[in-house]
């Protein structure tokens, strides 16, 4: 992993309230979230948020509503002002912007998809697709044929004269994406995006920004509170809780070990064998395992596996990565990585 | 003796109140009371006055009486009058001058002219032949009585008014809308000037103009009129979707261009209720404003009521209601168009 990082949030505070600085101050002094609400009538939206965003992946921040995500992600391009603490794009610190800098920013690098779409209602979904080239001062014939593309690319075509009224909540989104797409920023932020779908359309939401992804390699910040949508889009993923960051890192390593009886709940409910892989409960090892019933590769998951072996718990496969063999994995370890961290579980409590 | 005497004893004022000894007019009750003859003053707990300037003005004669009050307003205002008239006559006279000219237009401009143009424009603004139809068997019909030109003058001082109220009102409402400080001193003077009797503000208005000057009437149907379409710009643009609104901030929109490419146009539905309401609220202060020379269908009420013509004053407020049902049906479909063509996410 040495990618660039692109977004880097450091000591991130938030305090909502009529004096967030002298609430601030009490906050530093240890005063929890709960006492602040009590004491000053001021609430704790974000309590030291450190996290690192690469360029080219997808983080994706986590957590139940009230735990300050979507505070969080407007802090980025300051729809949200913060309290304390820094955020630098690109290495610049953003809070240091005037209002000038601060559009340009939010007109060229980055671009935002919502949980209610916010499509603008009198305009087409074209219009609707230019909006970010439309702000900068252009006429929708320069920039038809980009967002009759973009428009295209998710999936949309035809569909330009019609409103926003006139498409399903499922198109609507597909053109709150394309907006996003047509911007050309290379940051995307998308609040919840796919929160207000059908689980259905959800899924094909979901395979589409992958299918984008991997082609464009946009640096995406995805706000999400569905655990299984989170596995499945991150590369990096960052669990909060009442403003707090419980765990963050990859997700397969947040699955297997995790440190917070919060996230142990959570994670109790899951699809294991859908959500692992190979390469994180293999043993490592290059040496060639004695009776190897095949080979694997290090990103297939469990679920896969197990169709594989037809359920026969004797058996060992090899574990490749680009050719080489990275590690050996057992039928039987695979097995009791499907049971969820119960015994942890207990000890934890 | 006055009930109250002993107020002014206890405050030492008895010598403040000697001064002033000279014989005041009487006030009705005393006149009443002297008529009477009763003029000792009852003692009974029943009886017992509220302290009210006149009763204590019995007490003592330095105190002013109430009709001091109602009198020191009207010099208050005699006297700031000619230097208010300095700023306002200026200021108001191309009022006059549209009014006038609206209404000259409207007179010279030929029957086979302006009934034709009107329908045009309706059929314009609404794209129903059902509605034109409707405008052209309406103006036909005043016509035919004879009500031709009482009509137009009415119309031509209404589109005026609600001209300059759309011109002045919407720029108030988004003020409005865009300061809550701007709200919290607007709402309380727009509704003083909802509430207000009509006829109450042409009272002042006729000390500061005169009475042949058309501005008068104009400025009274203005402050009257105005205040739908400042009210429902403000609830319109307040009313605009936040996440719209903050899609618009994300993608880096100026003020400005939110202003023009997003509020306005999706407060529109309600900024045209607003000059929905305005039209009908300046049709029915027209009528009181022909007490202050407003031409129009007015008149003839106005004949109707102070000759008891009751045939004339019926039949010009039935054309009145022939108007208010055009301007209405007019404006509802033009909206009725708007708001189809920008109908929220349906989901």
């Amino acid at each position: 992993m040495n990618q660039e990082i692109k977004i880097s949030i450091r000591n991130l505070y938030k305090v909502f309230g009529p004096e967030p600085l002298t609430a601030m101050q009490a906050v530093k002094e240890g005063m929890t979230k709960s006492e602040l609400l009590e004491k000053q009538n001021h609430v704790l939206g974000l309590h030291d948020i450190n996290v690192d965003m690469k360029a080219g992946q997808i983080t994706v921040i986590m957590g139940l509503s009230g735990s300050g995500k979507s505070t969080l992600i407007r802090h980025l391009n300051r729809l949200i002002e913060p309290t304390e603490g820094s955020i630098h794009v690109n290495g610049d610190d953003v809070l240091t912007y005037d209002e000038e800098a601060l559009r340009k920013l939010r007109r060229e690098e980055m671009s935002m998809v919502f949980q209610k779409f916010a499509l603008l209602p009198h305009k087409t979904v074209l219009e609707n697709t230019g909006l970010a080239l439309w702000i900068k001062g252009n006429e929708v014939k320069q920039f038809e044929e980009e967002a009759t593309k973009w428009l295209a690319r998710v999936g949309l075509q035809g569909h330009e004269n019609q409103y926003p009224h006139q498409l399903s909540g499922g198109m609507q989104q597909r053109v709150g994406i394309a907006r996003a797409l047509t911007s050309n920023s290379p940051i995307m932020l998308m609040d919840e995006a796919f929160s207000a779908l059908d689980p259905l359309i959800r899924t094909d939401m979901q395979d589409l920004l992958l299918d984008l992804q991997r082609e464009l390699k946009k640096t995406i910040v995805f706000i999400t509170h569905d655990l299984d949508e989170a596995l499945k889009l991150a590369d990096h993923l960052v669990i909060l809780k009442d403003g707090f960051v419980v765990q963050q890192g990859e997700p397969q390593e947040i699955v297997m070990h995790p440190n917070d009886p919060y996230i142990i709940d959570f994670i109790s409910d899951i699809n294991r064998a859908r959500v692992l892989r190979a390469y994180s409960i293999m043993d490592k090892t290059t040496q060639a395992p004695e009776n190897s019933a095949g080979q694997v590769s290090s990103t297939t998951n469990l679920e896969e596996i197990i169709a594989m072996s037809h359920g026969d718990t004797s058996l060992v496969y090899q574990v490749m990565k680009d050719g080489e063999q990275v590690g050996t994995l057992s039928m039987q370890s695979l097995v009791k990585a499907l049971v969820p961290t119960h015994s942890a579980t207990r000890a934890v409590r | 003796m006055a009930t109250y005497d002993f107020v002014f004893d206890k405050l030492g004022l008895k010598e403040w109140c000697a001064q002033n000894q000279t014989e005041t007019p009487l006030s009705m009750r005393e006149l009443l009371a002297r008529s009477r003859g009763d003029t000792e003053s009852s003692t009974s707990i029943w009886e017992l006055p509220f302290p009210s300037m006149d009763a204590l003005n019995e007490a003592c004669r330095s105190f002013p009486q109430s009709r001091d009050l109602t009198k020191g307003l009207e010099n208050g205002f005699l006297s700031i009058k000619d230097t208010l008239s300095i700023f306002l006559d200026p200021l108001t006279q191309p009022l006059s001058w549209f009014l006038d000219g609206a209404l000259h237009i409207m007179q010279i401009t030929p029957w086979w002219i302006m009934i034709p143009l009107m329908l045009v424009i309706v059929l314009l603004v609404t794209k129903s032949w059902k509605l034109v139809t409707f405008v052209g068997i309406s103006i036909a019909g005043l016509a035919f009585i004879d009500h031709y030109d009482y009509a137009m003058q009415t119309l031509a001082i209404i589109f005026v008014c609600a001209f300059i109220c759309v011109l002045f009102g919407v720029p108030i409402g988004i003020a409005m809308s865009r300061s809550d400080r701007m709200q919290r001193y607007t709402i309380p003077i727009l509704d003083m000037l909802q509430t207000l009797p009509p006829f109450v503000y042409l009272i002042p208005l006729i000390f500061l103009f005169s009475v042949t000057e058309s501005k008068l009437y104009g400025i009274a149907i203005i402050l009257y009129a105005i205040v739908p379409v400042i009210r429902l710009t403000n609830l319109g643009i307040r009313l605009v979707d936040k996440d719209v609104i903050e899609a618009a901030d994300a993608f880096g929109m100026t003020k400005r261009q939110k202003l023009f490419r997003v509020q306005i146009p999706l407060a529109l539905p309600n900024i045209m209720a607003g000059v929905n309401q305005t039209i009908m609220m300046s049709l029915a202060m027209v009528v009181i404003a022909s007490l202050v020379s407003a031409p129009g269908l007015g008149v003839l009420v106005l004949r109707g009521i102070r000759n008891l013509e009751l045939g004339v004053g019926l039949v010009a407020g039935l054309g009145i209601v022939v108007l208010a049902v055009i301007l209405d049906r007019v404006t509802k479909t033009s909206l009725a168009r708007i708001n189809a063509s920008q109908k929220n996410e349906a989901d």
